[in-house]
């Protein structure tokens, strides 16, 4: 049901029935390592590309879901997947494999929020029985795409952020024991003319913004509603300035609750500068560690604000600025 | 030359930059200056080392000494590229390794790598110049116009 | 000895420039290095580059500004010997050292080595 300008309300409540998390070397060690369902030995997984690698860290999580919901492959009925590979190619090469009717899509690093929007919407609705919703993201197939090859030596300053390598899978279903997927808000594009590549939490700032504003207005609720705000990867620079802006517009919120998946992701020593990005962070975080989180009880309601940057080389190259979306799903236990 | 279309920020697009910039960490350019200094005088000793032994044991002059040295520099630097940890250097040393010949060579070495997966022909053939092409392609521009330009004084009497 | 310190001085002064660049006007490191090449070849042309070689050494024929006047010499010599054909056929006399060996390894590690991330 539509609420208001942007917000679909999911009367039916589908519940999540598996979930999984998947990550590299660097990420067995990171802050939120206990909440991983795999970590992979190397960034090669066996196959001899890292985009190739990719594909297979994103099989990995979406096999563990399937697993893990107590269903097999041929039971699953669609397949909502984005990444930040050429042509999403990671999300297509894996729909190959899983052979499930596919529909890909693109949101950049908040493609995990779009996907679980969109499989709710399917299964609300009764056009699906159940849906997975997955995404990835690989560190060096990402800088090799967007930045320099990985052993080039480029100085990267504080503001950069470290790709996750990463996929995360959920299945959304009619019925089973769950978190339930509650609403979702969809985002539209904000472009405030910033265009470094390297600073990519203060582009994604106003878009979170844009989206949690009109979650609220559309809902008409208070943000002190949720256990847990948190955006996708705006990192400690990105965040502070979505903080600066909820304030200056107005919208009251808990600022001890408003978190950023790029923050807690890693830990401290992890030398990753402004903190983890890409479309596993948001992905991994929130189907690993808030999902687990919500089953043991600690978590009641939470608010994924999952970002994303919609800039390519290309358009970098071109002079043009980064437009960014952000969309927003709330899950309760 | 470049497309100066400069777009029109509104204003709260302009406001928010502001802000954005004032969030911003700042770089540490004081410590990062320095330690530029310190890696990139480092590679020059050892340039000027590796010059006074081609001079010295291989009977190289002042003017032929450079060729070998510099062969000698992009060599160390494809291996160490190659072994994984240039980049962690050029991490801390910034310029100190990009500027020296060893980071031309980091540039070639490293899209050679990450290339290779894409077959040697398209791949590293195709992408080795990735990010050194720009300065053979300025260097050679440069050399022209600035040897045209000089010639061209020389002829007319001036110089 | 002394050589030795000059190529320290001068050398590292050259990537303190570098780095004023890339850090205090955001240029990114294959602007940095253009800019670098082209300041070589016109101080070159204007004949204060090899003054600074003879100085400073290795300071000054390692970074990479030290090939754009490299350029400008093989361009001049060849010019002086053949005409103005030579600013054509002469630019790569003396830098191939360079460009044949960044090309020759960096083909070969790519035989040998895989990135590691």
């Amino acid at each position: 049901m539509l609420q208001g300008r942007q917000t679909w309300i999911f009367e039916s409540k589908p519940v999540i029935i598996g979930n999984a998390a998947v990550g590299g070397p660097f990420e067995s060690n990171c802050a939120l390592a206990d909440d991983f369902d795999m970590f992979t030995e190397d960034l090669w997984l066996g196959q001899d590309s890292y985009e190739k690698a990719e594909r297979k860290l994103l099989e990995h999580a979406c096999e563990i879901a399937i697993k893990k919901a107590g269903i097999k492959k041929e039971d699953v009925q669609f397949f909502f997947s984005g990444d930040l590979i050429n042509q999403i190619i990671s999300s297509s090469f894996a729909a190959r494999t899983l052979g499930i009717p596919y529909l890909g899509i693109y949101g950049a690093c908040s493609s995990s929020m779009e996907g679980l929007a969109l499989a709710s919407l399917l299964v609300d609705t009764k056009f699906a029985k159940n849906a997975l919703a997955a995404t990835s993201s690989h560190n060096a197939a990402c800088e090799k795409q967007y930045r320099y090859p990985t052993e080039y030596g480029a100085q990267k300053p504080p503001t950069a952020q470290w790709t996750v390598t990463g996929a995360g899978a959920a299945i959304v279903a009619q019925e089973g024991e769950g978190p339930r997927v509650v609403c979702a808000t969809i985002g539209r594009v904000v472009d405030m003319g910033l265009s470094d590549p390297f600073n990519m939490g203060a582009a994604m700032a106003p878009a979170a913004v844009d989206t949690i504003t009109a979650h609220v207005r559309d809902l008409n609720i208070d943000l002190s509603y949720y256990d847990v705000i948190a955006t996708g990867d705006l990192g400690r620079v990105g965040h502070d300035l979505a903080v600066e802006l909820l304030k200056k517009h107005g919208i009251n919120f808990p600022e001890e609750k408003f978190t950023d998946c790029g923050m807690i992701i890693y830990k401290d020593e992890q030398s990753v500068f402004s903190g983890g990005s890409g479309c596993g962070c948001a992905a991994v975080t929130t189907y690993g560690h808030f999902i687990n989180k919500m089953k043991k009880g600690e978590l009641k309601k939470i608010l994924v604000v999952a970002t994303g940057a919609l800039l390519s080389p290309m358009s970098y190259q071109q002079k043009e600025s980064i437009p960014c979306v952000a969309h927003a799903v709330s899950i309760e236990m | 030359m470049s497309n100066k279309k400069k777009k029109k920020l509104t204003p709260t697009q302009q406001e928010y930059q502001q802000l954005a910039k004032s969030k911003e960490p700042k770089r540490p350019i004081i410590k990062n200056t320095v330690k530029a200094f310190l890696v990139g005088g480092f590679i020059c000793t050892i340039g000027q080392v590796i010059k006074m032994v081609f001079m010295n044991y291989f009977g190289f002059t002042e003017e032929t000494a450079s060729n070998p040295t510099v062969a000698v520099l992009i060599f160390t630097s494809a291996l160490i590229t190659s072994l994984g940890f240039y980049d962690h250097i050029a991490q801390w040393a910034g310029a100190g390794t990009a500027v020296p010949v060893t980071g031309f060579a980091n540039t070639v070495t490293s899209a050679a790598l990450e290339h290779r997966t894409e077959g040697f022909v398209l791949g590293v053939g195709g992408n080795m110049f990735k990010i050194a092409g720009p300065v053979i392609v300025f260097g050679v521009f440069s050399a022209f116009v600035v040897a045209i330009i000089k010639l061209t004084i020389e002829a007319l009497g001036g110089m | 000895m002394q050589s030795i310190i000059w190529a320290f001085l001068i050398g590292g002064l050259i990537c303190a420039i570098g780095q004023v660049l890339m850090d205090g006007f955001k240029l990114t490191p294959a602007h940095t290095m253009c800019i670098f090449v082209v300041l070589g070849a016109i101080l070159g042309g204007l004949g204060l580059y090899e003054p600074l070689v003879k100085f400073a050494g290795a300071g000054a024929s390692v970074p990479i500004s030290s090939f754009g006047y490299s350029l400008v010499r093989g361009a001049l010599s060849e010019a002086e010997n053949t005409g103005i054909v030579g600013v054509l056929t002469g630019i790569f006399e003396v830098t191939s050292a360079g460009i044949s060996s960044a090309i020759i390894f960096g083909f070969m590690s790519s035989l040998i080595f895989r990135p590691k991330g």
